[in-house]
Formats: structure tokens, sequence, C-alpha cells
């Protein structure tokens, strides 16, 4: 276990505790989360709450990044936001940080909630991940997040 | 005017008389005339859909989307903590023993139910498996995706939890699940469409609450018994309108 300095876009910054311990993603479960449109989170399912490790509580009213693990570049992340104000739907391969500093993969899709043709929301819904796919993505962000620092 | 009711073809079997029953039960409340057709196909269910010619309907989770953005239906119920989920079950005999041992060229057999489908296809995910990279065997029923499976034509194959619970021990026995959804919210409702809400002389409010409070009468109970519910849970618009959008992140 380190402690690991995040800084996010928002210029805020928290002190981490990082493991390298993964946990495994509940079969047929998904995780349910939504948000505003400034991405704090407004509602999540008792899925979000188990695998995130953090109490209902503490989740509401946070911004959705309080999950964003030090290994994923930023640019996947302007990606999503991207995507959402343009109005569309965004899928992609996300390792999140636990409360306790464990980590878990997932496949996350998020849609922009529009209603009376206005966005209100974001709904994100996070499901298991081929783990092809995710040892893929543990390269690619690799060569991404080297190339953010450098 | 005489309206018709319609409930989505994935319904199981041991319930066409409580649907009759319900029906019977609405007409006497509404002092409305209400035709109850029933649909073999989810194909030519959602041909009359679109030519207009439901007005009531229990409706999956996958139909409501078209039913409320682009038909103007309205959400009024779901039965109360019942929620869509799906099994990928296999041969018993089998050696499979999760998602992960089916590999590309396997053959999933399913039933004509779309959600059903849609679920069981995210479960295949972390195997790598698609539409792309399977066969779908397509059979009409529940009953026949087991015989597939215990034949050993099929790998794996798909049911909704429901129809998968209500199989015969027999068949139970033979056919084993290897992973089960547990989605939680996503749920089939009841909807009502603009020429009833407009023309029963019913207002929405009062349809509502008719049917909210359907078994708090004796009549009502039964019936709801009939249809294998212990009561109707209310469904707002939004309510609705989150399930479309959690249904959205859930189709490619």
């Amino acid at each position: 276990m380190s402690t690991v300095e995040l800084k996010y876009h928002d210029q805020s910054t928290s002190s981490r505790e990082v493991s390298d311990e993964e946990v495994p993603y509940p079969e047929g479960k998904l995780i349910v989360s939504r948000t505003d449109t400034s991405g704090k989170i407004t509602h999540c399912n008792q899925s979000f709450v188990d695998m995130s490790g953090f109490e209902e509580n503490e989740l509401i009213g946070q911004p959705h990044y309080i999950l964003r693990h030090p290994d994923m570049p930023a640019a996947a992340f302007k990606d999503l936001w991207d995507t959402l104000k343009a109005g569309n739907k965004w899928k992609g391969y996300v390792k999140n940080l636990r409360k306790d500093g464990k980590y878990y993969w997932v496949y996350a899709v998020v849609v922009p909630n529009i209603r009376n043709g206005k966005v209100v929301g974001y709904a994100s819904v996070r499901r298991k991940p081929s783990r092809t796919k995710v040892n893929e993505c543990i390269a690619l962000y690799k060569t991404m997040l080297a190339e953010e620092q450098s | 005017m005489k309206f018709t009711m319609t409930v989505s073809p994935d319904f199981s079997p041991d319930y066409i008389a409580g649907w009759y029953i319900f029906n019977t039960w609405l007409q006497n409340q509404t002092n409305q005339a209400i035709h109850l057709e029933l649909y073999n196909s989810f194909d030519k269910q959602r041909e009359d859909i679109k030519a207009d010619k439901i007005d009531l309907i229990y409706a999956n989770p996958y139909d409501a989307s078209m039913l409320i953005r682009d038909k103007g239906f309205v959400a009024i119920a779901s039965p109360y903590r019942k929620t869509d989920e799906a099994v990928i079950c296999v041969n018993s005999e089998s050696e499979y023993s999760c998602v992960e041992d089916l590999k590309s060229g396997c053959t999933i057999a399913t039933a004509d139910d779309p959600e059903v489908s849609t679920i069981g296809m995210i479960m295949l995910e972390p195997a790598d498996l698609s539409k792309e990279n399977v066969t779908i065997e397509e059979l009409k029923n529940y009953v026949m995706v087991a015989k597939s499976l215990i034949g050993n034509k099929a790998d794996a194959g798909f049911f909704l939890k429901e129809a998968f619970d209500d199989m015969s021990k027999f068949i139970k026995s033979q056919i084993k699940p290897i992973v089960t959804s547990q989605i939680s919210v996503i749920r089939h409702t009841f909807l009502i469409g603009p020429d009833f809400v407009n023309n029963s002389g019913i207002s929405e409010e009062d349809f509502r609450q008719l049917i909210n409070s359907m078994h708090e009468s004796e009549k009502g109970a039964s019936t709801l018994k009939s249809l294998g519910f212990e009561k109707w849970e209310n469904q707002d618009h939004e309510e609705a309108e989150f399930m479309i959008d959690l249904m959205d992140t859930l189709v490619s």
C-alpha cells in the first residue's frame, strides 16, 4: 500500500491509499449511478456501494472522480466528457479506485439523461469486462499516461 | 369507443387466464370496453403498436422506450418487487461451470425475447463472446431452449429468470445455471396510451390511483393473484425515463 497525491481536472487534490490488489467484478451485477451535469453523484445502487467500499452517504454529492485511479490517463475522461457533451453515448474500460485502495475494472457505458430536449444529468452503468480487453487497456493506458507525464 | 390492451409476449403461459381476469376487472372498474389482444410474436405486436392499434400495455422495458418516447405512452405501475433478470444455463452434465468456459463458435439457444437476449449477451461479454462469434439458435419458448440444452444441441441457453424458476423439477434436474443477472432496476411496466388518456373519460391520476390501490379490495387482490403479482407499485414519469436511459446503456 502506498499513498498517492491525486490531482483532478478541477484543480482539487486528494491524498489516497493505493494498493495493487484487484477486487473481482461480481458475476451478473450492474453498477448503476447517476450524476448531475457537473458530475456529482445523485444516485447509486447497492452494487456501486459494495464495490466502491464507500458508504452511500459518502458518495452522494461527491464528484464521480472519487473513484478515479491514478493509473487512468486524463485523456480517457476528457474523451468521456467530450462525447457526453456532444449528446452521445460513451463506452470504455475503466480502472476504479476503491476507498480501501484496492481496484476493480469495469466496462462502463454512460448516457446523457435528456428531458424535454435538455441534458439534466448522466446515467452510468458498469458491467463485468472482458479480461482480454482489460489487458489491452492496461498496456494502452500505461502508454497514454507516460505521454501525459512526459 | 373500444380500447385494446396487450401484454408483452414474454408473459408466462400460466398467467393467460389471469390477464383475461384483469381485463374484465379493468372494464368493470372503468366502464370502458377493452379488448385483450395477446400476441405470440414480439414483431407482430410491435407492428400493431407502430400502427397505433394499442391503448394499454404491460410492456417489457425494451419496448417501453419506444412506447414512452415515440408514442407518448404514460407509465402507470410495475409489479411490486418484481424485476427482470436473466439466467444462462448449460446441460447439467456439461463441463462448463462459468461463462468464461464458453468459447468462440459455441451455440446459444434463446427464446424470441429481446430483453433476455440483451441481458444474456451482456453476461457473455467477459468470455469475449458476441453475436459475431457465436451461433444463435432462436426458439419459440423457454421449454424448447431447455430441450436444446438437454439434447446437447446448444452449449448454453438464455432464460428469463421467472421462466427458469417455473420450469418443472424434471427439466431443472437436467440443466444448470452458470450465471444469473442481479440487475434489480429493469422491470416490466403497465402503460396507457394517448388515446386512452384523452378519450376514456378517466384522468391519468384517477387511473393511476385505481391501479395502485387494486390490492386493497378483495376482488382486486384476487385478480392480482391470478397474475402472480402481490400488488402494483407506482411508476412515475421520471422513474420510467431513467429505466429507459439504463436500457440505452445495455443496447449496443
